[in-house]
């Protein structure tokens, strides 16, 4: 499973190269064209039948959120500032990997037994904490770490039945899903598989992208928010676990395509493919970017439920997964012109 | 002895307190590779005898000495199982905010790798990002259906935390439980060490159980055992950031050898002594009360037993990425069977208590 190999990859915003190589590898043989452009998005050309002239693109991020060393402290711990949309709550305890070198470390924690009850109350924030490299002095640990190092999640992919687990589903969910679709065609229209990076600090790579591209139509895919423990009030879950994929009607970055809402809902429909409506207003992707470029492109997003996302490990289950790519492998076969002239 | 792999096993292995199945195997496999003989008693401790070396021995009985070193870990535990989420509660002290994201094994029907989730940023208010979550609004993911759930798990099933052992730069080593499976590891090395020295007195090495809820089997152990003397091996506090100095001892400057009210000063100054000849490093921890430790409870055993406590300096204790030094294991190991090596028949006539007598009348 290709998904493995891409969430056990290091990408962080701005340094995505390694998830990038995994994603050429995979393609190459399946694809006409590919350039990766002067931001880092690896863009394929798989040429249609040509049945049709749309030009048809498809985008997933390959980047992920984590953490940048800022300062390397005299005794040999390094400050970090968070890359992308971090909870700090999360980093407690944590294994994690810095720079290109992969050097381990861990964020530590005083030990609960020297804290005063009221510590134990409040959130450590970010700037308080320090990786641990296990280097006794600033001389020590600039042998192996520079700042403006990346840092991601030491966190392995496995297997749990009907679900896995690991980091950075969000978007590498959606990078394989692309990988997929990409294998799954030729389609009657040009396809244009667009693998951008900085998506998690502000749809940087999918701005530039789609202005080269100019597609007609647009797809995002999603590893999204899936918010579905239990919870003592009667909030939304956004989107659930083992119900399908979930369908973007508007999210906090765009409006999505009625036209091509209603093609996934009604290609869903008729092969018996389960599928949900994500929450209106929660999140934002690359659609956002894609779908105001040059004189505007009508887009939708498609994403897989995943459990605890922007966190060191996600859980997904292998049916919305299988779902979601059979759902966006269709309703491609069914776009016509004649479906965008419908409005 | 590969200090490193033997404490990536004993750290990897599970054994919540009360519930040492697995360490305690083995750690009965560790201990059987230097000792004598090795049981167990009714609580779970694993007891190891390497006997005194016959012909140096003119003592009868020989005395003897238990080194003390706890196997039990904190972790989990299954309160109660909703929509296929568990809940839990606490089997020793977590501070509950470093649980969030970490990854776990449900020990159920069979082990179940878990998570203990987070909500997403973006569905989060900024002024919930502020509060910290307690236990009770904590949960495990299994990744299976409610059905599955509740056909594999049950309340009371125990949980611990999943972390591998990683090394880190120098010889630091950061992973789960090392607090006290490092002590364990160093009192292999001393036995390792003694099959190769002359020693007078029999060594009971004890995996205590129990430690963290208690000190449990430290009470039952030394109680079945009766030792002449014991020292308890536990990890004590290591200097990392927002802890004053004076609250830890250095990482890498060798174990920290205690001193207070828990501390025969006798069998501190002959520690002292020992690493002053091996030219090994050591530190002071002033402890000036409770120690919170096996020690705690070996020194009021019967009639009491002179007892001593050494402390393997630790950082991050109770978290998942407890980091040690590797050297300081090894020395505590080798400290340790010098310390033994030296102990003669005369010995415990130093640890007696004598009022000063008066200076003779000329």
């Amino acid at each position: 499973m290709i998904l493995k190999e891409l969430s056990e990859a290091f990408g962080v915003s701005g340094h995505e190269e390694a998830v990038r190589q995994i994603i050429f590898d995979a393609v190459r043989d399946d694809v006409d064209e590919y350039e990766v452009d002067s931001i880092g998005n690896l863009i394929t050309l798989k040429r249609g039948t040509g049945e049709s002239s749309l030009k048809v693109m498809v985008a997933a991020h390959t980047d992920e959120i984590g953490l940048m060393v800022t300062h390397i402290e005299d005794n040999g711990r390094l400050r970090f500032a968070k890359v992308g949309g971090i909870d700090d709550r999360i980093l407690l305890a944590k294994a994690v990997c810095v720079g290109d070198k992969k050097v381990p470390g861990v964020i530590g924690v005083k030990p609960i037994h020297l804290q005063e009850k009221k510590e134990r109350d409040q959130v450590i924030k970010c700037d308080k904490l320090t990786i641990d490299i296990g280097a006794t002095s600033k001389a020590e640990a600039e042998k192996l770490v520079k700042i403006g190092d990346y840092v991601a999640f030491a966190t392995s992919f496995a297997d749990l039945g009907p679900t896995v687990k690991g980091k950075a589903f969000d978007d590498r969910a959606g990078c394989a899903v692309l990988v997929e679709i990409i294998k799954g065609g030729p389609y009657p229209f040009d396809l244009y598989g667009v693998f951008t990076v900085q998506e998690e600090v502000g749809l940087r790579g999918a701005q530039v992208a789609a202005y080269a591209i100019e597609p007609d139509v647009a797809f995002v895919l999603e590893g999204t928010i899936c918010d579905d423990m239990p919870k003592k009030k009667d909030v939304s879950p956004t989107t659930e676990l083992g119900k399908g994929p979930a369908i973007t009607v508007m999210d906090r970055s765009f409006v999505a395509d009625r036209r091509l809402v209603q093609l996934l809902v009604d290609t869903a429909e008729e092969l018996g493919i389960s599928y949900q409506f994500k929450q209106p207003l929660m999140g934002g992707t690359d659609a956002g970017a894609i779908h105001k470029t040059r004189t505007g492109v009508p887009s939708a997003v498609v994403s897989v439920p995943a459990r605890y996302i922007h966190s060191p490990v996600c859980v997904l289950s292998k049916s919305d997964f299988e779902n979601t790519v059979r759902l966006m492998q269709e309703t491609l076969r069914r776009l016509t012109p004649a479906i965008l002239g419908a409005l | 002895m590969d200090i490193i792999s033997l404490l990536k096993t004993l750290s990897e292995t599970s054994g919540v307190s009360g519930y040492e199945d697995r360490v305690r195997e083995a750690v009965i496999e560790v201990f059987g590779r230097y000792a004598d003989e090795v049981r167990t008693d009714a609580l779970g401790n694993v007891i190891a005898l390497k006997r005194g070396t016959n012909e140096m021995n003119e003592m009868k009985p020989r005395r003897s000495i238990m080194l003390a070193g706890h196997t039990d870990e904190i972790g989990l535990m299954i309160t109660q199982i909703e929509k296929g989420f568990l809940h839990f509660t606490e089997v020793g002290g977590f501070d509950p905010r470093v649980l969030l994201g970490q990854e776990v094994v449900v020990h159920g029907k069979r082990d179940l790798p878990g998570i203990i989730g987070s909500r997403p940023p973006h569905v989060l208010p900024p002024e919930e990002r502020e509060k910290t979550i307690p236990m009770d609004k904590l949960f495990i993911d299994v990744g299976l259906p409610p059905d599955e759930v509740t056909a594999l798990v049950r309340v009371g099933d125990l949980v611990t935390v999943r972390r591998e052992l990683t090394p880190l730069q120098g010889d630091f080593v950061a992973g789960k439980a090392f607090d006290d499976r490092t002590a364990v590891v160093a009192i292999a090395a001393c036995l390792e060490q003694l099959a190769g020295m002359r020693h007078a007195w029999d060594v009971y090495a004890v995996g205590t159980s129990q430690e963290e809820v208690g000190l449990r089997g430290a009470i039952t152990s030394a109680y079945g055992l009766a030792p002449d003397v014991g020292i308890a091996i536990d990890v004590t506090f290591g200097d990392q950031p927002g802890i004053p100095a004076a609250d830890t001892v250095e990482m890498n400057k060798g174990p920290a050898l205690v001193y207070g009210p828990n501390i025969h000063p006798v069998l501190y100054e002959a520690l002292v002594e020992t690493a002053k000849s091996l030219e090994l490093p050591y530190q002071v921890e002033p402890a000036p009360g409770r120690t919170g430790t096996d020690a705690w409870a070996i020194q009021v055993t019967r009639s009491g037993i002179p007892t001593a406590l050494i402390g393997i300096p630790l950082r991050n204790m109770h978290t998942s990425v407890e980091t040690v030094s590797v050297k300081d294991v090894e020395r505590t190991g080798r400290l340790l069977a010098a310390f033994i090596a030296r102990l003669d028949a005369e010995f415990m006539h130093r640890l007696a208590w004598r009022p000063a007598e008066a200076p003779e009348e000329k």
